[in-house]
């Protein structure tokens, strides 16, 4: 039996949608048929020409929004624009976030604060929202960005480590307060994928990675974006509390 | 869209499943076992939709009566 998603009718809303994970879960999610907003801090009208690229594209509604995640009234903001437009609200990936590697004695206070305040606060700030919208119609699914330095720590990203930590925690728990109503919250868990925030990277630290990595390839962008699409979809309807790693064995 | 205590008398009513003859000014959050913290957020939900508003975090802890519902509500109907 071959099952296509379809997620026809749906809207889905992506934070740090512009670009790397983010930008794949966003064409991924249209390309299965679902209306999407994204936030990014990008200028608008570079916001507005992607939003355009992916309507076309895919043949389904698009918008992009100018948004701080860090900024409670801005995060807001995004919120209503997405009900005022959409008038409804299905799948959030909670994708933004901010990387910056450095020994523990090297960590600055204020990498703490951004790395904090982006990946967690904005992370719980869209998370809240985003749950009052689902309880309206008593449905719904959240995906939270973590990643495998959450789960078993990184050498030089003690902060960056605390920060996804904080976004399993913030998963289970979620999970638990909102299944009453319906609303299913997972995380993914990526372990060493194709994006800027590898560009600190040089040749010789990646391929020494890729040497750990039991499928020996660096992950792409759309391979985190495949198991968002199924985590948005019906096809997990019964599966909420979980963190999928996605990282070509990393762990095993 | 305009402020409508009846509208919010009935919304309470549906949400928390009581008669809307109960939904009086003074009936508070935690005093009835309809009105727990599971139906709080069912019922700010319902108010939501029903009015097209967003509230705060603050002003979602503060809607402890009908009374102060009605006052909540009404600003942000207002100031949409």
């Amino acid at each position: 039996m071959s099952t296509k998603i379809d997620l026809s009718g749906r809207l889905s809303y992506v934070t740090g949608g512009a670009r790397g994970i983010g930008r794949a879960c966003v064409e991924t999610l249209a390309d299965a048929g679902s209306d999407v907003a994204f936030c990014s801090t990008l200028d608008q009208a570079i916001l507005d020409d992607i939003a355009g690229e992916i309507a076309q594209k895919y043949s389904v509604s698009c918008v992009g929004i100018q948004c701080d995640v860090r900024e409670p009234e801005q995060v807001k903001r995004a919120f209503k624009h997405v009900n005022k437009t959409f008038g409804r609200l299905d799948v959030l990936i909670n994708n933004a976030g901010v990387m910056k590697s450095a020994l523990l004695a090297m960590t600055t206070p204020d990498s703490i604060r951004e790395m904090m305040d982006i990946n967690v606060t904005g992370a719980l700030l869209n998370l809240q929202l985003a749950s009052k919208l689902m309880a309206r119609k008593q449905r719904g699914s959240i995906i939270n960005l973590s990643s495998i330095v959450g789960r078993v720590g990184s050498e030089g990203q003690v902060a960056y480590s605390a920060s996804k930590a904080a976004i399993l925690g913030a998963t289970t728990s979620a999970a638990k307060e909102l299944a009453p109503m319906g609303i299913r919250v997972n995380a993914i868990a990526p372990g060493f994928v194709d994006t800027d925030l590898l560009n600190g990277f040089d040749a010789e630290a990646k391929d020494a990675v890729v040497k750990s990595i039991k499928m020996n390839r660096i992950g792409q962008p759309q391979d985190v974006a495949n198991v968002a699409l199924f985590l948005a979809s019906d096809l997990s309807s019964y599966l909420t509390g979980e963190v999928i790693g996605v990282d070509g064995g990393m762990l095993i | 869209m305009e402020f409508d205590e009846n509208k919010l008398r009935t919304v309470f009513a549906d949400a928390l499943g009581i008669p809307e003859a109960d939904v009086i000014p003074s009936l508070e959050y935690n005093t009835i076992p309809q009105w727990d913290s599971l139906a709080h957020m069912r019922l700010v939900a319902e108010i939501e939709d029903a009015f097209d508003i967003m509230i705060d975090s603050d002003d979602l802890i503060d809607m402890s009566s009908f009374a102060i519902s009605i006052d909540i509500v009404r600003k942000y109907v207002n100031e949409d």
